[in-house]
């Protein structure tokens, strides 16, 4: 499978496609605590923001990013203002502008494809395909 | 124009065919027709939250042109996804006039767009323009005695520049289910994440989900449960049908489209009300089309 490049650059790249400042955040763990898809993931959404931080690439690897469903219950509790949904799809962003899909439409069948409404495919083509 | 401009959105068209003959048949009723917008398209779902990603708005903004096209200075939509979409686009390009040239000069096949359609939830023109007092007026079967929830959902509450209520404690539904003699039922769950489009493949979240919307919405005494959205409406259905077969002791409860319940108490076209709510509406004839379907 392709692997995404790194580079010492992660965090300057999730802030350019983002345009957040993730230094905004001091780790309070608001966005964590509301989180309502908190439990599926591997790491909390301020221990990913704390990695972008520290430069930890360990991050890019978390199911994270893809669990997030930008519902914006963090963006509109972080008492700094930092819009997580947008750093969480500027990480998304790293992937699919490689092509590296996160869903694979082939798999799904012609019933479901049928009876899924159409707002949900769209939007998980959005998000997972580039 | 007697009436006002309005985008569909596909699911309407499809999956959530009722949310749409209700809608119609209620803003008939209350004199402000529903004009659907000409050739419209899909808005794209999703408001693409990468600074640099203009593309994706373009989709949004082909549906403003055909507002601007009818010379209306609004565009209302029922689905909350495709407002949330459509309303952050125009916010995004009504207020950046370099983004705004940019998405001109690549629809080369288009009108300019202006920048001055704004784009509007269904809810607000009631609240805001009709007025639920206006709404009673012409209930002709309140629900009496029926116990409604109000469940928002995300985006028709999210962001706090998009979204027409407060953002933790909005009351529009509330206010809406009580001016049609039902009790509006407010829950901790109200505004939670379904799991929105992670039903396409990550279902098992999506089921896990909607049970803590759904039973936390019946321990605060729904009988009914309201939405504005379809992804949310088909979203928790779905996970009734399974909750039921896995919980012995679940017990489903109807999900309808806010107007639906609008319809209801109007007494006008519907869409598909489940048989057990028609008859809890103390035997009330409800109007219903033959071909309905979901």
């Amino acid at each position: 499978m392709k692997q995404l490049a790194r580079s010492d650059t992660l965090r300057e790249k999730v802030e350019e496609l983002s345009g957040q400042n993730v230094f905004a955040c001091y780790q309070c763990g608001m966005c964590s605590a509301g989180c309502p898809l908190s439990e599926e993931m591997d790491l909390l959404p301020h221990q990913v923001v704390r990695g972008l931080q520290l430069e930890d690439w360990t991050v890019m690897e978390s199911n994270t990013m893809w669990i997030c469903a930008s519902c914006l219950t963090c963006e509109a509790r972080c008492p700094h203002g930092v819009d997580l949904a947008c750093v969480m799809e500027a990480m998304r962003q790293l992937y699919l502008r490689k092509s590296l899909d996160h869903i694979a439409i082939d798999k799904l069948t012609t019933e479901e494809i049928a009876r899924l409404p159409q707002i949900a495919l769209v939007a998980s083509f959005r998000k997972k395909t580039g | 124009m007697k009436g006002i401009a309005y985008f569909p959105g596909c699911s309407l068209k499809e999956t959530a065919k009722d949310f749409e003959i209700s809608a119609i048949a209620v803003m008939d009723a209350l004199g402000i027709p529903l004009i659907e917008l000409k050739r419209w398209n899909c808005c794209g779902t999703v408001f693409s939250l990468t600074s640099d990603d203009l593309m994706h708005h373009i989709a949004s903004v082909r549906n403003l042109i055909r507002a601007q096209e009818m010379e209306s200075p609004e565009v209302v939509v029922l689905c909350s996804m495709c407002f949330n979409t459509l309303k952050r686009v125009s916010l995004r390009v009504n207020r950046d006039e370099e983004s705004l040239t940019k998405i001109n000069a690549f629809m080369n096949k288009e009108l300019d767009y202006a920048g001055e359609v704004e784009v509007k939830h269904l809810l607000e023109i009631l609240r805001d323009r009709i007025g639920w007092e206006q709404v009673s007026e012409k209930v002709i079967h309140p629900l009496d005695g029926v116990s409604i929830a109000a469940y928002y959902g995300c985006t028709l509450v999210r962001p706090h520049e998009v979204g027409i209520d407060d953002t933790e404690t909005p009351t529009v539904l509330q206010e809406m289910i009580e001016s049609l003699g039902a009790t509006a039922v407010s829950f901790p769950f109200q505004t939670e994440c379904c799991g929105s489009y992670q039903i396409v493949d990550r279902r098992d979240l999506v089921i896990n989900r909607s049970y803590r919307i759904l039973s936390s919405a019946q321990r605060a005494g729904a009988q009914v449960l309201i939405t504005a959205c379809p992804l949310c409406q088909y979203n928790l259905d779905e996970a009734q049908t399974e909750l039921a077969e896995r919980l012995p002791d679940y017990t489903s409860i109807p999900v309808l489209y806010f107007t639906q319940a609008i319809a209801l108490a109007l007494g006008v076209e519907a869409g598909t009300i489940p048989d057990l709510l028609a008859e809890s509406l103390v035997g009330q004839e409800i109007p219903k089309k033959e071909e309905t379907t979901r």
